[in-house]
């Protein structure tokens, strides 16, 4: 499981938790997450996030 | 025979725009040399976050996302830090800084903008503070410390932001402007005043329709008289008025520039050697001094600083006003666009939308709970409506 940051702002998304409130399930690889999913926080593209290391 | 050292595309500025363009360069090509020069620490930041910081329980220090050091390591680049660009020598591809003479083969201008200073009598004008960076906001956080009433000067995007997030942490809040209601450049009259209740209720004070003429020092805090006579305290002042493209090193250089410096749709300006992005820059006609623009446009430059022109396809970019009280997402539309805003749908918020002289759907606001429809209006525009 990996964890992911958008580099705008700074919002996370860990695999691991997913985000229920945005209808993604705990456990949703990144890969899986659609094409045009946008960051929850600023509103920039699933391609402006990177993979970080925790 | 000596090989010729390549001379580095060299990157103006350290803010979203310079180092989005790199980091999109690099995905692409990870050789070409890169030389990145900034008057700031180059501390990566999220600037959007200097206006929610306080909800978001972070300090200046806690902003920062990637130190200068590792963002240099992780691009591969040459960093010049705490060095200021001070002329731009197109006929022989120099530029002069404060660390010396630096040659460039292509250059990037990403030098952001300075906050608009309103001019202001009295005593204490020049303590009005302005928040464009994180080291004025490190000033700004301190100068915070146990301070309760903040007047704001500007009830724009910016200014009801940051008032909504010092309102939150329990300041009082006044917002002075001399427009009709808050955001009214880019929201229409019954969108706007959507804001006036819910940030009332944490405690601030709006007054429209009238300016900051003076900013006095009284016994421990300041005085303000508007223009319209009342008189407010306050123990901070901040200035949020607008932001005025940085242009005087492009303009000295001959590059043409009009409010924001002259870029055509492949972010070029009149020197083919030379590109701009970002809050410094008018592409095609228009400054956009926000962050979904300076990630589209950073996608397109690397592509054609790799070696494939392509030019820059904005697709419709609503901004997300960052006033939790009552979230606002706004497509806004051009000043003088042909149509006009209608009224789609009223509950918790408003849904409003801007339709051009055939009906279809150019622009809109979402507020309150209609704010989580952004994609589906996204979707709905160009299309016909019938309200
Ligand atoms: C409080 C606030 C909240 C915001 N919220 C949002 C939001 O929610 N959504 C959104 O889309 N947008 C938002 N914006 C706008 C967005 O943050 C900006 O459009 C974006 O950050 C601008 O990036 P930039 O790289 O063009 O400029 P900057 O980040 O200003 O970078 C300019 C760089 O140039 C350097 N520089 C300047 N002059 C020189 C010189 N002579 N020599 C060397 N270096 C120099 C500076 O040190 C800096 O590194 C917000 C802006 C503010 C101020
Ligand atoms: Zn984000």
């Amino acid at each position: 499981m990996k964890v992911w940051q958008c580099v705008v702002c700074g919002f996370i998304y860990d695999e691991t938790k997913g985000m229920p409130e945005e209808g993604i399930k705990a456990g949703t690889k990144w890969a899986d997450i659609p094409e045009n999913w946008a960051c929850p926080d600023c509103g920039v593209a699933k391609a402006d996030f990177e993979m970080i290391e925790v | 025979m000596r090989e010729k050292k390549m001379k580095p595309i060299v990157v103006l500025g350290s803010g979203l725009a310079g180092y989005s363009v790199i980091r999109e360069l690099r995905k692409l090509d990870r050789d070409i040399p890169v030389t990145l020069v900034t008057r700031d620490s180059g501390d990566y930041y999220s600037k959007p976050m200097l206006s929610n910081a306080l909800a978001q329980g972070k300090d200046a220090a806690g902003l920062v996302l990637t130190r200068a050091a590792e963002m240099a390591t992780q691009l591969g680049i040459k960093l010049l830090v705490q060095t200021e660009v001070q002329a731009i020598d197109r006929t022989n591809k120099k530029l002069a800084t404060t660390a010396g003479e630096l040659e460039y083969d292509k250059l990037v201008i990403a030098l952001g903008a300075d906050p608009i200073r309103i001019p202001v009598q009295g005593d204490a004008a020049d303590a009005v503070l302005s928040v464009n960076d994180i080291a004025d906001y490190a000033r700004f956080r301190e100068l915070l410390e146990n301070k309760t009433r903040i007047a704001i000067m500007g009830g724009g995007l910016i200014g009801c932001e940051f008032a909504n997030d010092l309102a939150s942490a329990g300041h009082a809040v006044s917002v002075i402007d001399p427009g009709p209601w808050p955001i009214a450049s880019l929201m229409p009259e019954q969108a706007g005043k959507q804001l006036l209740a819910p940030l009332a209720a944490l405690g601030v004070d709006w007054h429209f329709g009238t300016s900051v003429s003076r900013v006095d020092r009284a016994s421990s805090n300041y005085l303000l008289t508007l223009a319209d006579g009342t008189q407010l305290q306050a123990d901070l002042v901040l200035s949020a008025v607008g932001l005025r493209p940085r242009i005087a090193l492009a303009q000295q250089a001959g590059l043409e520039v009009n409010r924001g410096i002259k870029v055509d749709t492949h972010l070029r300006s009149s020197d083919a050697a030379i590109f701009a992005l970002g809050d410094c820059a008018e592409i095609d006609g228009k400054v956009q001094p926000f962050v979904l623009p300076i990630m589209h446009a950073a996608r397109a430059l690397a592509k054609t600083l790799a070696g494939t022109e392509t030019a820059v396809d904005f697709p419709a970019m609503p901004v997300v006003v960052k006033t939790p009280a009552h979230p606002l997402v706004v497509l806004p539309v051009a000043r003088d666009a042909a149509g006009n805003w209608q009224t789609l749908a009223t509950g918790d918020g408003i849904k409003m939308g801007f339709l051009n002289q055939e009906n279809r759907l150019t622009g809109f606001v979402l507020s309150g709970s209609f704010a989580a429809e952004r994609n589906e209006m996204s979707k709905r525009l160009g299309q016909v409506i019938t309200s």
